[in-house]
């Protein structure tokens, strides 16, 4: 196995290997290629059978794809996640805070902290959230931190995912396909549980209900629909959870509360884990088109009869523009330094800034500040010269609509190749709960994995696979 | 339960049943076209009018034979009842219900989607239709065998059951329609060859010339065929057997709601007409009279269904 020595390798050292990967290493040195070879493809007939599938949009050919699973873990030490999960917890405190701060007393604004127009000016500010708390004053119980790893204690967050971020169905999948494949190797490591995800995420949602609920609170999961490119994820976590999977058509407002139409009548709901964008949650508040919502639904929450999962307007908290600014926005709200790094981001919509940015684009990530998905960003090094000179046309016409951020070495594992291991880019999403009675993050996460030698892109829009990843016990 | 889940359940099952029936169909016209007819162009023409798809097929062909209208029936994407297309809203179906299904269930539907979709992907050669006929069955007895084996008996089966039942009864009351004149009671003919061939396709379309004969010791005749076909409550697709069915699941969903609907006191009353009828009193108020009210009963039975629980609002 080569790897170039430029980007760290979380499980070469040398010629060795780093501690967290011995005990899977001893394993794998005494695996036949050819036996794991077979099981690299029942897996994927597994996948396709369950339908743990995803719709790409703009693609007319392939309707359901299935998101390559590599049967190497990705495995990291009890001491390195402690780290990361302390990190990530203040992190989504701070959110939280900052989020209610923005939305009511706007102390961070009056001391200066972040510019007013970063707010004012932003399309995910919602003024139908201005002097409202949600219960608890939570408003992202559920957040998917992006991080990457450079070196041996460089981590940095790549993203805040705050509004409604995907993935944690391929996290458990991945484990289940994992211990159903090689049930041998959790007895010889001692594997942290992600299993209780579901459970979790029940008992934190119940725990964010409104206060005039009474009785066990009911819970849905709102998808758009079976056409939604993330639906299987919906139908997965209303299944492993035991609640129903409804879209707007289901619900409608009955005597002050949201209600959905049962075989039997209509049937009150106190919290909605909605996987729906924010304009569409509420014709009658946002876009007047939208299907997908729930008419009069941003009445009912602001007369505090339902919760809703994440809170709308979060998304002013994670744009790639207010990024920038988190390391002071935790200090600001926690009186601490911030525990995980941020990538060093350039502000395009400043014009000195700008100018660097296009004097090195060849070298730089430039990403829109809204985008996602990996959609719409540039590569500087992986780009051809026509390519970085259409983006910089992009870039003049419209500065405020990006940042920009050095090319990272992302540390790589290895995938499972037809010629032995190969050094492959990953990062990591972990994902984590808040609820008014405290925060809880799965140990561990779901790593993505840039299929290609080389390539930096992980999203599974644009080829990337997914790994296992392992919390070993301390 | 939702009241969406409940109709994508009733039309998942709906779907499954179709895409059976039809294959059926397929065989049956296909057998008789190929071994005995001397008029196959009509006998392919009667499989497109049982399968209610005459309007669709003439507005895309100008004449009948057993390439093309095989096709229709298996792969053609604007005829929203061949195998393809209803196997689709079946699966999409599936997926809407997701969560009322065990996974042997699930993965059995979308299993058979995706041997389908591959089968079918290209026209089917004359020589291969057997096999492909046989693989649509073969996944039509997995699918069935996981829901008995696997899903609790409560209202998500019953809702299951209701649309397989609904849809069976429209079925074999068409199937029975388009070939009644060959029932009716008329002596200068029975017995004839012609009168064989109709028969034993009305057999064949729901699979039935094997019991029939276990069922009437092999007495052919216009009056027992009716009779076996309408009013026999052993045999699975009869009409008095779904209409006996959907009153059951019927009843069971009352019982579980603590609420008798519309539907069942519709259903009771489509029961009672099968019930200890003689086959000659049909013959008196008119087979094919009886066969539309029948179809008439059934598409409101139906409708009345997918008001009283809910299905879209």
């Amino acid at each position: 196995m080569s790897d170039s020595t430029a980007h760290f390798s979380e499980m070469m050292q040398g010629q060795g290997v780093r501690a967290p990967y011995e005990s899977y290493n001893d394993w794998f040195s005494q695996q036949d290629p050819a036996r794991l070879a077979k099981k690299s493809d029942e897996a994927e007939a597994f996948f396709r059978r369950t339908g743990i599938t995803f719709n790409v949009y703009g693609q007319a050919d392939a309707e359901e794809r299935l998101i390559p699973f590599d049967l190497v873990p990705r495995i990291m030490a009890a001491s390195e996640w402690g780290k990361l999960a302390k990190g990530i917890d203040q992190r989504v405190r701070a959110i939280n805070a900052f989020l209610h701060d923005i939305y009511n007393r706007q102390e961070i604004l009056r001391a200066g902290v972040i510019p007013v127009d970063l707010i004012a000016q932003n399309d995910a500010f919602l003024p139908q959230m201005i002097e409202f708390s949600p219960p608890g004053d939570v408003y992202t119980h559920i957040v998917g931190t992006d991080i990457v790893r450079t070196g041996e204690d460089e981590f940095f967050v790549l993203e805040d995912n705050a509004r409604t971020p995907s993935g944690v169905s391929y996290m458990l999948e991945n484990r289940e396909t994992m211990l159903q494949m090689f049930p041998e190797l959790f007895s010889g490591n001692k594997v942290q549980r992600v299993s209780d995800y579901p459970k979790n995420l029940r008992a934190s949602l119940e725990a964010s209900a409104p206060a005039s609920c009474e009785g066990r609170p009911c819970v849905v999961v709102l998808t758009p629909g079976i056409h939604n490119s993330a639906y299987y994820e919906h139908s997965f976590l209303a299944d492993q959870m035991g609640v129903e999977l409804v879209e707007g058509h289901d619900l409608r407002v009955v005597d002050g509360h949201i209600a959905m139409r049962t075989t039997r009548g209509y049937k009150v709901v106190d919290v909605i884990y909605r996987r729906v964008d924010d304009e569409f949650l509420d014709p009658l508040t946002f876009d007047p088109d939208s299907m997908l919502g729930v008419p009069g639904i941003m009445d009912v929450y602001r007369a505090g009869n339902i919760t809703i999962a994440n809170a709308p307007g979060t998304g002013v908290a994670d744009d790639k523009a207010i990024y920038s600014y988190m390391p002071d926005i935790v200090e600001f709200y926690t009186g601490e330094k911030a525990l995980l790094k941020n990538v060093e981001t350039f502000r395009c919509s400043e014009p000195d800034t700008l100018q660097y940015v296009l004097d090195n684009l060849a070298d730089l990530v430039v990403k829109e500040v809204h985008g996602s998905g990996g959609y719409g960003m540039l590569v500087g090094p992986a780009a051809t010269k026509q390519e970085v000179a259409d983006f910089a046309q992009k870039l003049r016409a419209k500065p405020h609509g990006y940042i920009a951020q050095p090319t990272l070495s992302l540390s790589t594992v290895p995938i499972f190749t037809d010629a032995g291991l190969a050094p492959r880019h990953v990062d990591l999403r972990p994902f984590a709960l808040v609820s008014p009675s405290g925060v809880d993050i799965t140990p561990g996460g779901l790593t993505r994995v840039a299929l290609t030698e080389g390539s930096l892109v992980v999203n599974s829009s644009q080829g990337g696979g997914t790994k296992d990843t392992w919390v070993l016990e301390g | 339960m939702l009241g969406k889940t409940a109709g994508g359940l009733f039309w998942m099952f709906r779907s499954l049943e179709r895409a059976e029936n039809t294959a059926r169909l397929i065989e049956a016209g296909f057998r008789i076209a190929l071994t005995r007819s001397s008029d196959p162009a009509s006998d392919w023409k009667s499989v497109i009018v049982t399968s209610a798809g005459q309007m669709g097929y003439e507005a895309k062909h100008d004449g009948y034979d057993s390439a093309r209208v095989t096709d229709y029936l298996l792969r053609d994407g604007d005829n929203p009842s061949s195998v393809l297309s209803v196997m689709k809203s079946a699966r999409d179906n599936a997926r809407l219900v997701r969560t009322a299904l065990t996974t042997e269930v699930w993965s059995a539907v979308n299993e058979t989607w995706m041997l389908l979709t591959d089968v079918l992907k290209d026209p089917v050669p004359e020589t291969d239709l057997p096999q492909v006929l046989a693989t649509i069955r073969h996944q039509s007895a997995l699918v069935r065998g996981a829901l008995h084996g696997t899903m609790l008996r409560n209202d998500i089966y019953d809702f299951a059951r209701l649309g397989t039942f609904v849809e069976r009864a429209d079925s074999t009351a068409r199937i029975i329609d388009v070939k009644y004149y060959a029932l009716l009671p008329a002596p200068s003919f029975v017995g004839s060859r012609m009168d064989n061939v109709q028969w034993e396709t009305l057999l064949r379309s729901v699979s039935a010339h094997r019991s029939f004969r276990w069922a009437t010791n092999g007495d052919y005749s216009a009056a027992n065929i009716a009779d076996f076909l309408i009013l026999d409550r052993r045999m699975p697709r009869s009409l008095a057997f779904c209409a006996a069915q959907i009153c059951d699941n019927l009843e069971y969903l009352a019982e579980e709601y603590g609420q008798e609907t519309d539907s069942l006191t519709q259903a009771r009353a489509l029961k009672a007409r099968l019930k200890d009828r003689d086959i000659n009193t049909i013959f008196e108020e008119g087979l094919h009279e009886f066969l539309n009210s029948i179809l008439t009963d059934t598409g409101r039975l139906g409708l009345q269904i997918e008001q009283d629980y809910r299905f879209n609002g």
